[in-house]
């Protein structure tokens, strides 16, 4: 279809974070990543546990036959974290090489912040203990950065030091406005997995403060297939609300 | 049976500058604001607060209150970030201890259960273990040898949590969605008290909501504020959800600002 947004891309191709997950609970954190594990759970990952925002879990977050399957409140979903019952597409507000997030602080000082965010949060635990992914909705040199100023979730390079009790840990995909990202290198650096139709890889690599692997020649991502537009827009977003996150400067 | 009904002053009145306080609820969510409110306008000070932090954090930082502040976030929900506590945080003005959140359950949860740590994975490789110099980590003697965070027992002098029922004993009901941490904040502190929407006879609890709900009994409280509309702005269903009104007005600078 020549028509697909690149909101509707980054939908499809957060969905594919969570293939062959089986019955875990999928954790989307943003709007683009909340459609998305939806579109997985309505496809080919029928086995997702997904949350209505509080404790219930429901059978299908969006449709009109829904209803509640589990209880499942903070207490016990750190259980599930713990066991790994779980995988998360997380924020960053800093990604570095290696997949090390910061959602805690902004500035060298920990002790005086030039800016306090939320918090570490859950992302030291989860990133620890189960498959965790990112969504970062404005691809920038201020996202990508070669140090992160506070390791919340642990990246490739934090988890070998930490030895055996850091052996759940895996960071799966980091998916973007411009291109799909993993660690799929010998040594675990990011690589360019693929870049959106209509994003050229310079763009790319301008966007990210530090040297990308597979630059050379990248895929290009999928477009969503007509069964998973026609849920995108009909059933699971029907009120446009994609935009807000990747606005659509024109179709791709 | 000891009646432990008392009023919102009488609860500060037996806290004291430099105390260890943990506050019930998560982020904007049935935190105990009548209580806070109070400690905010008393002269109380230097207090270490341990929290699943929303406003009560913002509002005690921004009246002064606030040596330290233990918390895995800080988060009004609807508004991502609480501009008080940020405030202090950038003015370098409170120290800090910032945890995985599982793990400062872990923490309460040593607390309660009288034992010096319990060990984690939550915080290995992260910063908070650079940011928090004092956590050690600890060897597990059996075969595997994993090395694991020993995650120390967090001691509270006092537990400040808001349910929706209570009787004067101190058996205490929540009937929304999440009973969050609170029931191990009482059993993690020295002096615990429960603000409760409504106090009703110990046979009427259950006319509102199973057995299951009773997660608070009278061994693990010592006082207890019947406080209608105690949480507020935060929410606190089902007798009430989140007053936003309030809670921008609030974010906006208006610390006490009345619900709408």
């Amino acid at each position: 279809m020549s028509d697909v947004t690149r909101a509707e891309i980054c939908i499809a191709a957060c969905a594919e974070a969570w293939r062959g997950d089986g019955e875990v609970i999928a954790s989307p954190m943003g709007r683009i990543p909340a459609l998305a594990a939806r579109l997985a759970k309505l496809t080919f990952a029928p086995g997702l546990m997904l949350s209505d925002g509080d404790a219930d879990y429901l059978t299908d977050p969006t449709g009109a036959d829904s209803h509640v399957e589990a209880h499942i409140p903070y207490r016990r979903l750190f259980d599930f974290v713990w066991h790994g019952s779980r995988h998360v597409m997380m924020g960053a507000s800093q990604l570095d090489r290696f997949g090390n997030q910061n959602i805690s602080a902004i500035g060298t000082d920990f002790h005086r912040p030039k800016a306090q965010l939320i918090g570490v949060r859950g992302a030291p635990g989860n990133t620890i203990n189960h498959p965790t992914s990112y969504w970062i909705a404005n691809h920038s040199p201020k996202v990508f950065v070669e140090k992160v100023d506070v390791v919340s979730g642990i990246g490739f390079d934090r988890a070998r030091a930490a030895g055996p009790a850091a052996r759940f840990h895996e960071l799966r995909l980091v998916v973007t406005n411009l291109a799909v990202l993993d660690f799929a290198t010998p040594d675990r650096r990011m690589r360019i997995r693929s870049i959106h139709p209509g994003v050229t890889v310079e763009e790319v690599i301008a966007a990210t403060g530090f040297a990308l692997e597979g630059t050379s020649h990248p895929a290009l991502t999928p477009q969503p297939d007509g069964e998973a537009l026609r849920l995108i827009r009909e059933v699971l977003d029907p009120k446009g609300t994609r935009e807000r996150e990747v606005p659509s400067a024109g179709r791709v | 049976m000891r009646d432990k009904r008392m009023s919102v002053d009488d609860v500060v009145a037996e806290l004291r500058d430099g105390m260890t306080v943990g506050i019930g609820g998560w982020g904007s969510r049935r935190k105990p604001m009548a209580l806070v409110t109070a400690i905010a306008k008393s002269s109380l000070k230097d207090l270490t607060v341990v929290s699943y932090g929303g406003p009560d954090v913002g509002m005690l930082c921004a009246t002064g209150k606030v040596r330290k502040a233990v918390y895995g976030f800080v988060s009004l929900d609807s508004i991502p970030l609480d501009p008080h506590f940020r405030k202090a945080r950038q003015q370098g003005e409170i120290e800090v201890a910032e945890f995985d959140e599982g793990a400062l359950q872990w923490g309460l949860y040593a607390a309660a259960l009288r034992l010096p740590f319990l060990p984690t994975r939550a915080g290995l490789g992260s910063d908070v273990v650079t940011n928090n110099p004092e956590l050690k980590t600890v060897t597990s003697p059996y075969e595997d040898g994993e090395e694991l965070l020993a995650m120390p027992a967090i001691h509270l002098d006092a537990a400040l949590v808001h349910m929706n029922r209570a009787d004067k004993f101190g058996n205490a009901q929540y009937l929304g969605p999440d009973i969050y941490f609170d029931d191990l904040y009482c059993l993690a502190a020295e002096k615990r008290y429960v603000s409760c929407e409504r106090i009703v006879e110990t046979s009427e609890l259950l006319a509102a909501g199973p057995p299951q709900s009773l997660k608070i009994n009278r061994m693990m409280v010592d006082g207890v504020v019947e406080a209608a509309g105690g949480a507020g702005f935060t929410s606190c269903v089902p007798d009430y959800g989140r007053d936003e009104a309030a809670q921008k007005a609030y974010a906006a600078g208006d610390l006490f600002a009345e619900a709408s």
